[in-house]
């Protein structure tokens, strides 16, 4: 229930209304929770409400830890 | 889809696997409170891909679950009062009540229609000015902000047809009244992502240092929980207990401030009754004073009459921690995701329908 899933933001109106791409999917949000996300931000929407925007550095530096995990364990067998 | 499909990658997974074989040695249960938490955990095979040293529980964080029988029966009620619409997110339709379901109700001709959002309510309430607009407000702290903004937001269009039953509940108190309980022994703790992303992973420091169970707050993705999983592992073998994140694109110590300032100008705690754990205080939201007129519960004057618990059902003590599915007499027999008897059963997330989907519905009793 407390599903959520990125967005990326394309437009945002007067009415703190955005246009975001959901993977291809173009939806309407509300960025009431999130006022200071920009045009460009990843948002984490739930029920059509961004609940917090992306954090795009933490996600990158996530993934490359996950590389070199995945690349020590390679490195062992 | 960017910033998802990363975390769903096997290649990447087989390190943070094979890390995790590496460390643990001790033998460890972790609780995965939130049921986004057990789908993920079915539907990858983490169990499977975790050594024997782990065990994994599932907890009482599927909002539809824990909602208590009585409640259930009040929105029935509702459904059947003239010109109101029901309001309400699919997963709530199919839940049996004591001798009902929304979903019944409405096959009978009540107005029960499913919304992907506050904002299709509100604006079903802009569109229908003769009908009475009750949205059911189910879930946790993620959802809770939204359900604010919408009383807001009916207030911005001075609309006097739109009302929320709440039957919001809170996370900490939950796990605060599951620990306290004594029923079940933790090593970790699996804290749920998105009710963090609001509520700051600070809100969890009670559980590592009151209780000393380690913390990490999880995103949905397979990656994420094993990169959970591994942080946790690591914590056991060095006896430590502390909050961590393992979902830092999305969560931040101190969470969502706007989201929880909305949250509490139109919210204030309450007790609230739990399926399984009863009336806990301080674990309920309902609408404070200055918006009363958008609360159902004091617009309508609904009672439901007694309540009747489903016979066999133990979904209470599977919310609990203390049973597992297979250990439900009624489970993949009488009670199956098509005829569920027991909301575990009904809701996507809930524990008995993961195990039926994921681990074979001919396990029961």
């Amino acid at each position: 229930m407390c599903l959520a899933i990125p967005a990326l933001i394309k437009s945002i109106d007067k009415n703190h209304e955005a246009e975001v791409d959901m993977g291809g999917i173009a939806r309407r949000i509300s960025l009431r929770l999130t006022p200071e996300a920009e045009v460009g931000d990843y948002v984490i929407v739930h029920t059509g409400y961004a609940i917090n925007i992306l954090d795009q550095q933490e996600a990158l530096e996530t993934l490359k830890l996950f590389e070199q995990l995945a690349q020590a364990a390679q490195e062992e067998h | 889809m960017k910033f998802l499909s990363e975390f769903r990658d096997s290649a990447l997974a087989k390190g943070v696997i094979s890390q995790i074989h590496h460390r643990s040695k001790m033998s460890a249960r972790f609780m995965e409170f939130c049921g986004g938490h057990t789908v993920t955990i079915f539907r990858y095979g983490i169990r499977q891909a975790l050594p024997e040293t782990i065990e994994m529980l599932s907890g009482p964080g599927c909002p539809v679950c824990v909602t208590a029988t009585a409640d259930l029966d009040k929105a029935i009620a509702l459904a059947q009062v003239p010109d109101v619409i029901i309001a309400t997110f699919g997963d709530m339709l199919k839940v049996p009540g004591s001798f009902s379901s929304l979903q019944q109700t409405k096959a009978e001709g009540a107005d029960v229609r499913m919304v992907y959002s506050t904002m299709d309510a509100v604006r079903m309430a802009e569109e229908n000015p003769d009908k009475r607009v009750v949205f059911l407000g189910i879930g946790f702290e993620t959802t809770a902000p939204t359900i604010a903004a919408s009383v807001l937001q009916a207030e911005e269009k001075r609309l006097e047809n739109y009302t929320v039953l709440s039957l919001h509940k809170l996370c900490p108190p939950v796990i605060k009244t599951l620990l306290d309980s004594g029923e079940v022994r933790l090593d970790g703790l699996i804290c749920p992502g998105h009710v963090s992303a609001v509520i700051g992973s600070t809100a969890w420091e009670f559980v590592a240092r009151d209780y000393g169970i380690p913390c990490v707050v999880s995103g949905f993705e397979p990656l994420d929980v094993l990169q959970c999983v591994d942080m946790l592992v690591t914590q056991v073998e060095g006896q430590d207990s502390k909050v961590e994140i393992a979902y830092r694109r999305g969560v931040q110590p101190e969470g969502n401030p706007e989201a929880l300032r909305l949250m509490d100008n139109v919210f204030e705690h309450c007790s609230a009754h739990w399926r399984g754990m009863g009336t806990i205080p301080n674990s309920g939201l309902r609408l404070r004073r200055t918006y009363q007129r958008f609360d159902a519960d004091c617009v309508f004057d609904i009672d439901p009459g007694p309540t009747r618990e489903p016979e066999g059902c133990i979904c209470g003590a599977i919310l609990r921690g203390i049973n597992t599915p297979p250990d439900c007499n009624l489970f993949g027999k009488a009670c199956t995701p098509v005829n569920p008897v027991g909301p575990c059963m009904v809701s996507a997330e809930g524990s008995c329908s993961a195990y039926y989907l994921y681990e074979g519905g001919n396990r029961g009793g």
